[in-house]
């Protein structure tokens, strides 16, 4: 309960952010060329002057600017998030629908960057200055410098043109009717190559981390207490170290969250996902500011509960949190 | 001088410098080796590297020498990866040190816009800025470093709130000097080494921001950019994946080097960290 209770202080100081967001975002809006009424009158091949200025008085848009702001704050607290002039659907609606895929892609590539750095950042710990320790760390420095969309992009000729091993785009076999376990199948093939490609960026910076954390708590003092009862090597590295070295990993999924959310903007784009971030690249192609925004506040919302519940483990993984307040 | 010894007996540090190196040159080079506008036509499309003496690394899907683009895109990538850096920098070390050195509402106020720009993912900002106020080379370059600063103000300010209650920036209150002048002639002095050292980060990062907006076509078309060649090739991936594969390569290199130097200037600025690592 008083892990619930400090996770939602941290929430509730995260929202005078939120609303400097909202604030930045309206005053985007303000400084775009054009408002919702010109994008629909040139939806419709333009308009007369006087029913503009009726759809202009119908959406607010004759009213003061801290007026409007305060319309904006208003519903986006209600989460009405405006109308997409493209979709023809409500803004949510739309984001709604491609939320899942990228969740999925998130979700996936966090895992595998969490366990693969993890274990090749102990093996590098544990190897350090040797041959094992050089290798990792150098492959880690170039998957760090390697644009992500050239990864995958290398991935498709590889992989799926050369080998013919994977799909090289799309979410699932579209008009197979899979439905079920032979869907998810589908799904999760062609998820290898994206999921892979956007982890390769986040492994580096993982495993650079669970490496200095993991030499960091072999020199502490319940270290050398572990191996004094006569623990073996394995067992004072998997029972006592590790579940110390793991709390900088955890800070760094909060951390991560956001240049992940963009990350997936490319990785999608790359693998004609439909997920959130390639919405948000055809909608800057498209110049769907509405629905633009609308990703950028789910987005931050998201980063956002990502923190809330990455101070939910935290304070799970070390008790020395709650013990101190 | 001790500090550029110890730089120099780090071989990855020297292997930074070394690539570093080879793309300034690369950059100064282009406008020698290659006079014409790297983006005019050169011959027949879609050579592959080798076919033809006169195109030694081949000819993209418009006909353009791919050489010719990735020595002026080593141009425009110092460019834009410099003033993103530059400008980053301005705006973190001025949020970071009035933050830092004045406490109070101001500090709250400063850190909270610093956590609006945090939440916001890096990416997805620079997109609705670029949607906003359009893509030539100026406003992408400003846009790349307006998203990126959070970390240098967190960096700076950190520095500062160690610095300010410092006996020397007692004894220039005591002497009357102006805020404005302990802040930037008596404390940032002292702040700036870890701030530098970050820059390499912040260059890297401003590199690759722009190519993945270059290779979606969001940047400026009318530049030599490596991620513009990248997004030319990708429709003729199948076949012709030379066209997208070389230019990732210099990307590749031009991240690396500045990555590699920002660490070497780390550890062999702060050598006791190296040791503890």
């Amino acid at each position: 309960m008083r892990i619930l209770a400090l996770a939602l202080r941290r929430l509730a100081a995260s929202l005078p952010t939120l609303l400097i967001i909202l604030a930045g975002l309206f005053l985007l809006l303000q400084l775009a060329p054009g408002d919702t009424v010109d994008a629909l009158a040139a939806q419709m091949g333009g308009g007369d002057p006087a029913m503009m200025a009726r759809l202009r008085e119908f959406y607010g848009l004759d009213l003061s600017v801290p007026a409007q702001l305060a319309r904006y704050m208003g519903r986006l607290v209600r989460l009405d998030l405006g109308f997409s002039a493209i979709y023809g659907k409500p803004v949510a609606a739309v984001i709604l629908e491609r939320l899942p895929v990228t969740l999925l892609l998130m979700g996936s590539s966090l895992s595998l960057a969490f366990a693969g750095g993890m274990a090749l950042g102990v093996l590098a710990a544990r190897r350090v200055n040797r041959w094992p320790d050089t290798l990792i760390s150098t492959l880690g420095l170039v998957f760090y410098a390697t644009p992500s969309f050239w990864f995958g992009l290398m991935g498709i000729v590889l992989f799926a043109v050369n080998l013919g091993w994977l799909p090289a785009g799309g979410f699932e076999e579209v008009g197979a009717g899979h439905t079920g376990l032979r869907r998810a199948v589908d799904i999760a093939w062609h998820l290898v190559l994206p999921t892979v490609t956007l982890t390769l960026i986040f492994l580096a910076i993982y495993l650079r981390i669970m490496r200095a954390s993991m030499l960091e708590v072999m020199t502490q003092d319940f270290v050398r207490t572990a191996r004094a009862k006569g623990l073996g090597e394995t067992a004072v590295v998997v029972r006592h170290a590790l579940r110390n070295a793991l709390l900088p990993m955890v800070t760094l999924i909060g951390l991560q969250a956001g240049t992940m959310l963009g990350g997936s903007v490319v990785v999608e784009s790359v693998f004609a996902l439909p997920g959130l971030g390639r919405l948000a690249y055809e909608s800057v192609v498209q110049r769907d500011l509405n629905t633009l925004l609308g990703i950028v506040f789910v987005s931050a919302l998201l980063v956002i509960l990502v923190n809330f519940v990455v101070d939910l483990i935290y304070a799970r993984l070390d008790p020395r949190i709650l013990a101190g307040r | 001088m001790q500090a550029f010894r110890r730089y120099l007996r780090n071989p990855a540090a020297v292997l930074g410098l070394l690539l570093l190196l080879l793309v300034i040159g690369v950059a100064l080079a282009a406008p020698l080796l290659y006079p014409e506008d790297p983006l005019d036509l050169a011959g027949r499309p879609l050579q592959w590297p080798g076919a033809n003496p006169r195109f030694p690394l081949g000819t993209d899907p418009s006909g353009r020498d791919i050489a010719a683009q990735v020595f002026h895109g080593a141009r425009v990538t110092l460019l834009i990866g410099a003033v993103a850096t530059l400008v980053s920098l301005g705006i973190g070390i001025l949020a970071g040190a009035l933050a830092g050195y004045h406490g109070g509402w101001v500090d709250d106020a400063l850190m909270r816009v610093t956590e609006a720009f945090q939440i916001l993912p890096s990416f997805l900002l620079l997109l609705v800025l670029v949607a906003v106020f359009g893509s030539d080379l100026a406003t992408v370059t400003l846009a790349i470093g307006l998203v990126s600063w959070p970390a240098t103000a967190r960096l700076t300010r950190a520095e500062f709130l160690s610095l300010r209650s410092r006996e020397f920036v007692q004894a220039c209150r005591t002497l009357g000097m102006g805020d404005a002048r302990i802040i930037f002639r008596e404390i940032l002095p002292n702040a700036l080494p870890p701030v530098i050292v970050y820059a390499g980060v912040v260059m890297a990062t401003a590199i690759l921001l722009e190519s993945a907006l270059a290779f979606l076509n969001l940047s400026d078309p009318n530049v030599a950019s490596w991620g513009n060649l990248i997004g030319a090739g990708r429709g003729v991936l199948r076949t012709q994946w030379y066209v997208s594969a070389i230019p990732g390569v210099a990307i590749l290199v031009a991240v690396l080097a500045v990555s590699l130097v920002g660490q070497g200037l780390n550890d062999a600025l702060n050598p006791r960290l190296k040791a503890a690592a």
